[in-house]
């Protein structure tokens, strides 16, 4: 069973959806109990930094996505905003983050006069085997909408890079804690692919 | 550097609980059943879905909420509702059904308030503001509300730029004239309102062929393009099928 963390930071419903689609079983978490008694979590966002972060504070759950995340070690997986949590912070806010893997989110390069967010499909690349990955038989396309990118220390911890006006990882993972940019459960067969990964680990 | 594949959405019209094509705005012709349709789309991948309630705002009808919510359902790409939606309440309960995106037209130009309201509460990337542009009898184009029939009098150029600073992330620019037509997008008036303003802006109305689709995004530098008649019918006056280009013929027309 999968719990999905509603923390009122953007929508949970097509997370849910698509595991309904792919036959995995999923519920909502929206409250202390259920987290503590989550299996496997996905920690969704969309929206500011600050703000989720603050929203984490308030409904007093920082302290059991600790003890879940660094202690229990349930596989754990942010998507978009969810990933940026779980570095060390954002250029976007001033709050600190989870701090679970050595990153940071930054601002993408003003110098490439890209349009941002970097909103759109987009290839990733995998630089070295990990289990969000098994099964991708061809260069995998995702799904994106962020303005911030995010840069890890370890490139050990890089899972997926994805380039645009600069390369900056996509996906990132240490030991039982994952999370992913783009937004899988809007990425087609990719998405459910990369989801059932995480449902099988 | 590189730049992202324009995206080619399809555009649906939804009458009631039927899909409907229009040309330039009125002789609805049936092409299926929306979900089923929408199901079609998900098998064939399409980067990303746009599905305007055409008559809602005229009959100030609410989205129908269980429709958009069996389309979440079953399709895996981002999602875009626009009709009817007048509250920033009504954009919230169609996020949360699973769409990615609101689109609103007649109720930003009747209140003025409203693009940066929905903005401020579910960011700019969730909010696309519809214009859909017609001339008048002087030649003056105009933005028209209420599915073309009301003149709200702005100008596109000026509108456009108002709606990027209060806050709408993405324009879906449509010709009146060209919509459904076939005869290709108003290059000229996509071209100026992409001048206009940095956000992305979604050439929509007209689309016949995939040159159409190539010189929007190349020439006008539109950022993606809307196909409505183009992804439901075999050609023109012809039957109805659901289809959507290759994706060798989109990367020869996009590259």
């Amino acid at each position: 069973m999968i719990s999905v963390l509603d923390y009122g930071m953007g929508n949970i419903g097509s997370i849910l959806n698509m595991f309904k689609w792919i036959g995995v079983e999923a519920k909502v978490c929206n409250d202390l109990s259920s987290l503590e008694s989550a299996e496997k979590l996905i920690l969704p966002g969309v929206g500011a930094f600050d703000h989720a972060m603050s929203r984490i504070i308030e409904l007093g759950i920082l302290e059991a996505l600790n003890q879940k995340a660094l202690i229990e070690e349930i596989p754990i997986l942010g998507i978009c905003l969810g990933m940026q949590l779980i570095t060390r912070g954002s250029e976007e806010g001033k709050k600190k983050g989870l701090s679970w893997i050595p990153a940071d989110a930054k601002s993408f390069p003003k110098s490439s006069g890209l349009k941002i967010p970097h909103m759109g499909w987009n290839t990733v690349t995998s630089p070295h085997k990990n289990p969000l990955s098994v099964g991708f038989d061809e260069q995998p396309r995702f799904y994106f909408v962020h303005s911030y990118a995010v840069f890890c220390d370890d490139p050990e911890s890089s899972i997926f890079k994805t380039s645009y006006g600069v390369d900056f990882d996509s996906g990132i993972q240490k030991g039982n804690i994952f999370g992913v940019q783009f937004h899988p459960e809007k990425s087609h067969r990719y998405g459910a692919k990369l989801l059932s990964n995480f449902a099988n680990l | 550097m590189n730049i992202l594949r324009p995206r080619v959405i399809p555009s649906l019209l939804l009458h009631d609980e039927a899909l409907v094509k229009t040309v330039r705005f009125g002789k609805f012709r049936y092409v299926g059943d929306p979900a089923n349709t929408c199901r079609i789309f998900n098998e064939l991948e399409v980067d990303e879905l746009v599905l305007l309630d055409i008559l809602a705002s005229r009959e100030r009808r609410e989205p129908n909420y269980s429709l958009l919510r069996d389309i979440s359902s079953e399709c895996f790409m981002p999602l875009a509702y626009g009709g009817g939606i007048t509250s920033v309440e009504m954009a919230e309960q169609v996020l949360k059904i699973g769409f990615e995106k609101v689109i609103v037209n007649t109720a930003a130009l009747q209140n003025t308030d409203l693009i940066s309201d929905i903005s401020k509460k579910v960011g700019s990337q969730s909010l696309i503001v519809a214009i859909d542009v017609k001339k008048s009898w002087l030649g003056k184009e105009r933005c028209r509300g209420l599915s073309g029939r009301w003149n709200s009098g702005m100008e596109p150029i000026e509108w456009a730029q108002y709606v990027q600073s209060e806050g709408a992330g993405e324009i879906l620019l449509t010709s009146i004239e060209r919509e459904g037509t076939w005869e290709g997008f108003d290059q000229h008036l996509v071209s100026r309102v992409v001048d206009a303003v940095s956000i992305p802006v979604i050439a929509h109305g007209g689309a016949g062929s995939m040159d159409d689709v190539s010189l929007a995004i190349k020439a006008a530098g539109a950022s993606a393009v809307a196909l409505g008649s183009m992804v439901v019918f075999q050609k023109k006056d012809m039957g109805v099928l659901v289809n959507f280009p290759e994706t060798e013929q989109l990367e020869k027309a996009l590259a």
